[in-house]
This record gives C-alpha cells, structure tokens and sequence, in this order.
C-alpha cells in the first residue's frame, strides 16, 4: 500500500533522508520509530506530497507521489505532527472545510461530519470554536480532518506527542480500532517505545535518515539474544578501567558506554549480575544501580542504532 | 467547476475569521472613514493654491481616499497566509486536492469582499459630508471596481511575500515600507500640475496612480472611459500576474518544508 525506495533529502548540509525505504502492507498498521530529527516527519511530508525528495521513489495507493500527486492527494489522510486546527473556525466548519476540499458535497458531507464528530467524542463541542479546545480534542479534530473523505491511507505523525497520558490511551485505543474497524492502512511515525510496540505489527526503526532494522515488534526483540543489563555508575563519567573490568566477565557482549550509563547484553541476566558487579569492584569502579531486563524496543534501537535512544534525543 | 466550489468554500472560510474578530471588523470600518474626515479637514486649503482646479478638496479627495483605503488594507492579506502558516493549516490545505490558485484565489475573494464594503462605507460617508458623484452610479461603480483590482494585486503581493518570507516581521516591514510611497507617489492628493514633475513621472508607472487616475476619471461627470478602461486594463493585467506569482510562491514554499 505504501512503497519508499531509497528516500534522500537534504535540508541545506543535513541530510534528513539518506536512501530510505520500507514497504507497508495493506490494512496494517506500521510504524517508523525513532528519535527526534531521525527523519520521520521528513518521511511523512515526501509521501503525503508535501514536499519532494532530492533522490529515489515512493507509491502511495498505487500512485506515484512524484507524478501522480493529485491521485496520491484523494486517497490519503493525513495527520500531520503540527496540528492543522483553524482556530478561528468551529470543530464541524474545520472538517467540512477538508471534506468539501477532498470533492464531498452536500447531505453525504454533512452526515459524515456528524458521523465522525461522535466518533471522536467531539459531537458536544462541534459548534464551538477551536479555540476553545484542549489538546487532546484538537488533536481529535486532526484526526477527523484526516478521515473525513474515507482515505485508505492514513498518515499519523507523532499523534500523541504532547498529549497526557490517559488521553494518549484513548487516542491508541482509536487508532486501534480504525485499523480494526475500518480496514485502514496506517502509517504511524512515533518516538515512544511503548506506542510502537503496542498499536504497530511491523516496524521499521529509523536513525539519521536510514532504516536500520525492520520486522515485526516481537521479532526485533527475539532478534537480541538474551538480557539487557544496564549499569548506572556512581560519580563521574567511565573511565578505561570500566571495558577492562567488563571485558573480564563471561558471555558479556555488545556493551556501549555512554557517559555514566554503561549498556550491556548476556544470556542470563540474572547470573550475571554478580559477575559484573564483582569485576567492576574489582577494578575500583563505583556502581550506584544496575538493571536487568528482557529485551525492550530501547534495547533493539540501541542494538541497531548503536547509541541508546535518550542519546539520540538529545 | 471543483476548483471555482473550492475557492469559494475557501473565501467563506476567510470571511467566517474575519467576521469572528469584531474589533477587527470595527477598525476597517471606522477607518476609512477617519482618513476621509481627517484629509479633508487637513488639507482643505489646498484649493487655495494657484493651480488648482475645482472649488471644492473633498471632492476631490473621495477617489483618492476609497482608492487608498482598498490598497492599504489588501497589503495585509498575506498576514492571514502566514497565521496559516505558522499554525500547520497550509501544510493540510496543501496535501488535499485543491489547486493552489484556489488556496490563493479564495483569500483574494475574502479581501475583495472587505474592500467592497469599506468602499460602499467611503461612499456612503461621502454623500453624508456634501460630495456628490456627477457620474451617478455607473461611475461609482467603475471607481470601486477599478479600487478592487488594484486591492487584488496587492493583495495577492502580500501572499506572495508571506509565502516567501514566512514570518510576520518581514511582511510588516514590506508592506509598511511600500504604502506610504506609493500612496504619496501619486495624484491622490493633490493635482497633477501642482506636482513635481519626477513625481509625475513615477506615478505614470504606479499602479496605485493607475486606480487613482482611472477611478477619479469615472466619478467626472462626462468621463473619458477610454482613460478608465486604459488603466483598468493595466490594472487587470497587473493583478493577474500578481496572482500567478503568488500561485507559484507554494513551490517555493514547498521546496523548503
């Protein structure tokens, strides 16, 4: 449903894409995770036809974003990461506004405004300005907007970025169930973990403009061998002596320090954990936490990536 | 058919904004209106010159005034594209299937509907203070009509501009920097031969001047319609190259988002 091939756009000297590409399967719901600045929204905005990529190719719905814009334009809906609310016109005006823009007319437009804005919880709050919204309901009224004319396609850009967190539950319940319900193809763009791993079946994790690892949650994850341990050092940064002390400690592998926090994998977490703290004793490194866990999406980024994901973020 | 049904979901969309700010609403009403009685009053000596003809400077102030109020206040037009800008509405109009013309085309109806009631205002206000319009209504009509195309093009200017520049500082500054001049480069206030000859000479190439010229001309009462149709024409012209700029600016806008 959706086909990107070797994507590249650069933005001055920053190459925000650089020969990205994944494929979506109908009527699922895949997810581009990655940190901020990875290339996500620039992603959204080429395949939505908002802007043009420097380089390489994409179909959306059978069209090419490139030379069939305007057939891409009907089939998709899009909810962009900045909310496209106008503020100054009521809930319903904004999505009859997109409706009479995507070619509805008439009795079927205004049903399926109503229809949507009970759907979306805002039927009470219709006929108020936008203005008046929380964030959570305007970006409700994006999603509307981004259904009205029944696209196949829907593109949700970091749709709960701001949002709390009982409201963010309510909006995966949703797109959930638009997936479910309706049969759409979504594509999510996320930087949370969690959101991934709970509403996307395939995912395809992205770092600096590439595609390092795809696959489904569960198969990125059985994709690392083994536990996570992280160690959080008391004091100041790593030194040396924190390799040569690990380095020293049995089936310990892929471990990546960065500043105070030192990333490791093994085959039995548990086990090792004695073994690790002994060694870095031994070597007169202080240890203010450790951690075990089963392989997370944060794991299988760090993996992949080859820095951890609060690393990236910043 | 789409495209026209586009543009005028759009204008009525822009009209709802602007209905919904009423001390905006009172500013462009009460405007006029202020220019009107101020300039009067300010330079009503001014038939005093040697030089002058008529006896009477309201009178000829009044194609001036409505001329200027339609130029000043369509400068401002692309402060809506850049609020549209800033708040993610482009980016969304831009994925959906309307034209770009429509998207530019439908602000520019809104602004035309703005300017059309500020100038039934400056009419209505004229009448009241004693000017009379010798070339009854169709003269009217042909002085509000040439007020709006020159209202249009730089209407569509400001968008252009605001697509380009994309922040509010660079538009006030343009606008605020070409208004004056160009008013005052012009025969709106005062006499032709009672102008310096440059200035004559700018305002041959001014479009401001065009409207001026061409809707003081209709409002005579045994008008030349060949001046006015003339500059009209220029008129015509100027704005529908303005709107194609503009159109095009989205590309540029494009390429950089």
């Amino acid at each position: 449903m959706i086909e990107a091939r070797d994507l590249v756009k650069s933005y001055g000297d920053v190459r925000a894409l650089d020969g990205l590409g994944f494929a979506v399967a109908p009527g699922t719901i895949f997810g581009l995770l990655g940190p901020n600045g990875a290339g996500k929204s620039t992603t959204v905005k080429v395949l939505t036809t908002l802007t043009r990529p420097d380089g390489g190719s994409a179909t959306v719905a059978g069209h090419d974003v490139l030379h069939d814009p305007g057939k891409v334009r009907r089939a998709i809906g899009v909810v962009a990461q900045r909310s496209g609310v106008d503020r100054d016109l009521t809930g319903r005006e904004n999505v009859k506004l997109q409706g009479h823009l995507q070619g509805m007319r008439g009795a079927e437009l205004d049903r399926r405004v109503d229809e949507l804005m009970e759907q979306l919880g805002l039927a009470e709050a219709a006929r108020r300005v936008a203005r008046t919204y929380s964030g959570g309901m305007q970006r409700r009224l994006d999603i509307a907007m981004g259904l009205v004319h029944r696209p196949r396609v829907l593109f949700l850009d970091e749709p709960t970025t701001g949002l709390d967190p009982d409201v963010r539950a309510a909006m995966w319940h949703e797109i959930g169930r638009l997936r479910s319900d309706e049969g759409l193809t979504i594509l999510l763009t996320t930087h949370y973990m969690e959101e991934a791993d709970r509403l996307a079946s395939q995912l395809a994790i992205i770092d600096r403009g590439r595609v390092v690892a795809e696959g489904s949650p569960a198969e990125l994850k059985a994709s690392l061998r083994g536990d996570a341990v992280h160690v959080e050092l008391e004091g100041g940064e790593a030194n040396g002596n924190v390799h040569t002390a690990l380095d020293g400690v049995p089936g310990l592998h892929e471990v990546l320090i960065e500043g105070r926090a030192v990333h490791a994998r093994v085959e039995d977490g548990a086990r090792a954990v004695p073994a690790v703290l002994a060694a870095l004793d031994a070597h007169r490194v202080p240890v203010a936490t450790v951690t075990v866990a089963r392989p997370s999406l944060d794991d299988v980024y760090l993996r992949y990536a080859g820095r951890s994901f609060a690393q990236a973020e910043n | 058919m789409t495209a026209i049904s586009d543009t005028w979901a759009l204008t009525i969309r822009d009209l709802l904004r602007l209905w919904r700010q009423p001390w905006f609403i009172g500013i462009v009403l009460v405007q006029p209106v202020i220019w009107l009685l101020l300039f009067g009053e300010l330079f009503k000596r001014v038939v005093d010159i040697p030089g002058f003809t008529g006896g009477d400077y309201k009178q000829y102030l009044v194609p001036g005034v409505l001329v200027m109020t339609t130029f000043f206040s369509s400068g401002w037009n692309g402060m809506s594209t850049i609020e549209d800008l800033e708040r993610g509405v482009t980016d969304r109009l831009l994925v959906t299937p309307a034209r770009r013309w429509s998207l530019i085309v439908g602000r520019l109806g809104q602004n035309a509907v703005q300017a059309l009631v500020q100038s039934i205002v400056i009419v209505a206000m004229a009448l009241a203070i004693g000017v009379s319009f010798d070339g009854g209504v169709l003269g009217v009509v042909a002085l509000v009509v040439v007020a709006l195309l020159l209202g249009t093009a730089f209407a569509a200017l400001s968008n252009a501009l605001a697509l380009v520049a994309r922040r509010e500082e660079s538009l006030i500054g343009a606008v605020s920097f070409l208004q004056l001049p160009l008013t005052f480069l012009s025969t709106a206030f005062m006499q032709e031969q009672l102008i310096p000859s440059w200035v004559g000479t700018v305002a041959d190439y001014n479009p401001v001047n065009w409207a001026v010229v061409a809707g003081r001309e209709a409002v005579e009462a045994s008008p030349d319609w060949g001046t006015v149709a003339g500059y009209s024409g220029l008129l015509v012209v100027f704005a529908l190259l303005c709107t194609m700029l503009a159109t095009r600016a989205f590309r540029a806008y494009q390429a950089q988002v």
